[in-house]
């Protein structure tokens, strides 16, 4: 810690007067080189090429803040749930890419252990894994969020039961609906997490049509758009799957 | 020859500049992601007297459906926003700066006349060394706002992953109105700032940029005795302007700094007569 003079900045000095216009006017350039330099970095942000919907530069800085946060999601950092009183009764519907096509009534959950090696799955083989109830807030992009109450299947215990181990070692899962217009792409640890859920139930009855039924995905560590309603097909990959917000722009990761 | 003072030290004019871009970024893309979820307003009921924001200044600003853009921008510059602010902090603590920053046992009580003289409501300026009272103030309150908005936003970018800090917030919804209310402050700060620094002049805006605040000839003995080392607390101040004043040896600065000890102890007690 200094002295409390060598704090005190307040000394009156001398100064050669053409001293001092040379010092101001040196001063004022720096200053204004800062300025074009600034608006000059803006502008090449955005003269860069896109990648994925958003600038190359920005684009980097959200994968490496990716890499900081996935760090620090462990499956011990659970989403805080809530008593079932709590649950709103009208949930917000908020999107139906995907859904616009009419069910198939004999639709099955399309499992891709390996290309070529292909398992299909009833909405009962689901509904015969533990079921787990889960009362959460559930968070937008966009801003808001809702306390809803959701019931399904872990996604964890899934994998175990039909023995997906090695698919589990990679590093992201894929889903995509029966129609193929709405897909996201999730990293092993958030899908895995105790919370994600294949999803059948909301306040206790089965999913209306407008929130996916028969089957679709909870994933509280995420924001809302990676619970992809009505799932068609899930496959696993080492690169990053396809991603529908992502090609528009947002961040892949949307972790909470 | 000029007379000068050293007001800003190199290191805070730079904290200073790189934090205001920052800062409009931070405000413009935070705009950008508000805007996809806009609920707040002042009001009770159904009667609204201010919605955040009205669609004009929306349209206006061209900020409908850029919610992805508003992300993007907000969590590359959120990073500068921080490690600015959090090497200007360590900045005043190690440099002993804070000392001029910090508000001090009288600011609190000072601060009501500074604000008294700058609505032109009293005619008498208190005593102050580079800020006075209420900039002490408002430049501390800044500083907190500044850590606020960092936590607040945290907790709404990683809610479950900072999850204790979001509750410390009282929850998710109540974090990311908290975020806001900060930005409105900010912004508040940011239009007092401007007009406050208008009305002060050229010399005091140059000085943010080359250090040196101008002492004019005529000025010479008033401005700096009391604007610059009147503050009675420290009498320091004082012995290092009449070291430069008379450059007169060491005995003598201390009889001199003891004389208007002296005085400040007959002002006291005058002030403490009642009037």
């Amino acid at each position: 810690m200094k002295t409390q003079n060598q704090a005190n900045n307040n000394e009156e000095i001398l100064i050669d007067s053409k001293k001092l216009r040379n010092k101001t006017i040196l001063a004022f350039t720096i200053f204004v080189i800062g300025i074009v330099a600034a608006i000059f970095i803006w502008k090449w942000i955005h003269l860069q090429p896109n990648v994925e919907d958003a600038p190359a530069p920005l684009r980097k800085v959200l994968s490496a803040n990716e890499k900081v946060f996935s760090k620090t999601l462990n499956n011990d950092h659970l989403a805080k749930t809530y008593p079932v009183s709590e649950a709103v009764k009208h949930v917000r519907v908020n999107g139906d890419i995907g859904l616009k096509s009419a069910l198939d009534r004999n639709w099955k959950l399309q499992v891709i252990r390996n290309p070529g090696d292909t398992m299909w799955l009833t909405l009962d083989d689901i509904k015969a894994l533990p079921k787990q109830d889960l009362i959460f807030d559930f968070k937008c992009i966009e801003g808001w969020s809702q306390i809803t109450h959701w019931a399904g299947a872990r996604f964890s215990d899934f994998a175990k039961k039909y023995k997906l181990d090695a698919q589990t070692q990679m590093n992201y899962v894929g889903l995509i609906t029966p129609d193929k217009e709405y897909y996201v792409g999730i990293d092993m640890a958030s899908i895995m997490h105790p919370q994600t859920l294949l999803c059948y139930e909301m306040n206790g009855k089965p999913l209306p049509l407008n929130q996916g039924y028969p089957l679709r995905l909870i994933i509280p560590v995420k924001y809302g758009i990676k619970s992809i309603k009505r799932i068609g097909s899930i496959f696993f990959s080492n690169t990053p799957p396809p991603d529908y917000w992502f090609e528009r722009g947002y961040d892949y990761y949307s972790g909470l | 020859m000029k007379k000068v003072i050293k007001k800003h030290p190199l290191a805070i004019r730079w904290f200073h500049w790189i934090n205001f871009p920052i800062l409009a970024v931070m405000v413009w893309s935070g705009l950008l992601i508000y805007w996809a979820n806009d609920v707040y307003r002042i009001g009770w009921g159904d009667k609204t007297i201010l919605k955040f924001f009205p669609d004009s200044f929306y349209k206006a600003l061209h900020i409908p459906f850029r919610l992805a853009e508003g992300m993007s921008i907000h969590f590359v510059f959120m990073w500068l926003f921080a490690i600015n602010g959090f090497v200007y902090v360590l900045y005043l603590i190690f440099s002993g700066e804070w000392r001029l920053i910090f508000p001090n046992k009288k600011s609190f009580k000072q601060s009501l006349t500074v604000v008294l003289y700058d609505l032109h409501l009293t005619k008498t300026m208190p005593p102050q060394k580079k800020y006075n009272a209420a900039q002490r103030i408002a430049y501390t309150v800044v500083i907190f706002m500044g850590l606020g908005s960092v936590l607040t936003g945290l907790s709404i970018y990683k809610p479950i992953q900072f999850r204790t800090l979001t509750s410390l917030f009282g929850g998710y919804e109540w974090a990311r109105i908290e975020h806001f209310t900060l930005t409105l402050l900010f912004t508040l700060f940011f239009l007092v700032h401007i007009i406050q620094v208008i009305l002060s002049g050229w010399n005091n805006f140059q000085s943010m940029v080359t250090g040196l605040f101008l002492i004019k000839k005529n000025e010479t003995l008033v401005v700096p005795a009391i604007v610059f080392a009147g503050d009675l607390d420290e009498n320091k101040a004082k012995k290092n302007h009449e070291t430069i004043r008379t450059n007169e040896d060491k005995a003598v600065n201390e009889q001199k700094a003891a004389i208007p000890k002296q005085e400040e102890k007959n002002q006291e007690d005058e002030n403490s007569k009642p009037g």
